[in-house]
């Protein structure tokens, strides 16, 4: 009597431990959750003029390949600017300290991330750094209004040019 | 003579509706006098649970497999490979994981349950509880309903991490896409709550439909083996109809 109850107690606990195995890998392994985890790291300051659509845990990367991400967006009060601290991981020590930092988005209609541009400074970043050489995000429609504008102008300096000449 | 006939088509589909809404109640009221046999929770967890993992397994994994095959296929005429693992993912987590699992289950499970129920009740045993002063409802059909609600959950989970092993050997093995760029991309659009949870939830909820038709159609089959054959079709019918109905209705309020 016992021998059987005891077995399908057994098959039992091991299915809903395999349940549960399932749902911690799904979780962990397969959605943004595999991404906060991260080992040691160490912080950079950056400040931007405008930086778009910049979400916290957005990846940093360099040469295309993730090494970090965004732990924080502050304005400074001061300066009117975003405050960007991204947390670059440890194994990733060796970045010269005249490297840039850029806004950029992946695809044409992706999520946007901060890639970084290596220097040739021999100093390598510490803990704290600011990286000083920035350049925002780039803004769609501030691209089409200079566009539009752009050709205004050229069309407005024509004019006076035949302006001058007349 | 059509409309009166109709009339009493109506009026039984009526009373059908509100008859498993008072066995809901019932299950309800009965679940905490259940927790005294919660070994016999414990028994059919195994039974509709563990048992139905090979089938769950196997179909998880060819599901993602024809998946991943198709995407590939559809996704190649926009140069979007790269996003087959996050279609993947949200596709099987939100939609196919908890309702195929349902429709399986229901066929699996569902079926025994209102067999069982069903025979008990065709042999007088559940007569004969009664007269032992054995609450029926709380030492047969609880169980069940609670095992339904604690087994489907735990069966979609292991539904989707073998589907997205099925999708990844079709993808990354067979048809050559890179692995990082699977995982990455799944990984960055992924979320837990929005995504993998709203999955289980509905799942939990799918196992207690399922559960709750087919306690009922095995406690109220007609005495008769034809009745209990009729009460198990009637489940897996009537489960299916009820989990594709309730999936919509619970994406829309979960969105």
């Amino acid at each position: 009597m016992t021998q059987p109850r005891r077995s399908f107690q057994v098959g039992t606990g091991l299915f809903i431990l395999l349940g549960f195995a399932a749902l911690t890998y799904l979780a962990t392994q397969t959605t943004s959750i595999a991404n906060y985890q991260q080992g040691d790291s160490y912080a950079l300051k950056a400040k931007f003029s405008n930086i778009g659509q910049l979400k916290v845990r957005a990846p940093v990367k360099l040469a295309g390949v993730r090494i970090g991400s965004v732990q924080s967006i502050t304005l400074d009060p001061q300066t009117l600017s975003a405050i960007v601290m991204i947390g670059i991981d440890k194994r990733f020590a060796e970045i010269p300290d005249d490297s840039a930092a850029a806004i950029f988005t992946s695809g044409l209609l992706g999520d946007q991330y901060v890639g970084i541009q290596p220097g040739g400074s021999p100093d390598m970043f510490k803990d704290g750094d600011e990286v000083i050489l920035t350049q925002s995000s780039m803004q769609l429609e501030d691209l089409i209004g200079k566009f539009l504008v752009g050709g205004d102008t050229a069309k407005q300096g024509d004019q006076a040019k035949t302006d001058g000449s007349e | 003579m059509n409309a009166p006939r109709r009339n009493m088509m109506l009026a039984d589909a009526l009373a059908q509706v509100g008859a498993v809404g008072l066995f809901m109640f019932s299950i309800l009221a009965a679940v905490p006098k259940s927790l005294r046999h919660y070994r016999e929770t414990v028994r059919q967890v195994w039974f509709v649970g563990a048992m139905s993992l090979v089938i769950i397994m196997t179909c998880g994994l060819f599901v993602g497999m024809v998946l991943s095959l198709q995407l590939y296929y559809v996704l190649t005429n926009f140069g979007g490979t790269a996003a087959l693992g996050t279609v993947v993912a949200l596709s099987m987590f939100r939609e196919l994981g908890p309702v195929v699992t349902a429709l399986l289950f229901a066929g699996r499970a569902g079926t025994s349950m209102t067999a069982e129920i069903g025979l008990m009740r065709a042999t007088d045993q559940l007569s004969a509880m009664e007269m032992m002063a054995v609450d029926p409802m709380s030492y047969v059909v609880a169980p069940r309903f609670l095992a339904g609600i604690l087994a489907m959950p735990l069966l979609v989970c292991i539904f989707n991490a073998l589907g997205l092993l099925g999708a990844h050997l079709v993808g990354v093995s067979w048809l050559g896409l890179d692995n990082g760029t699977f995982w990455g991309n799944m990984t960055s659009t992924v979320e837990v709550w929005s995504d993998l949870l709203n999955g289980v939830w509905k799942s939990a909820a799918f196992g207690a439909v399922i559960a709750l038709i087919a306690t009922f159609q095995g406690y109220t089959t007609p005495p008769t083996s034809e009745g209990v054959a009729y009460a198990t079709t009637r489940t897996v019918v009537s489960s299916a109809i009820v989990v594709l109905a309730l999936d919509f209705v619970m994406t829309a309020f979960l969105m």
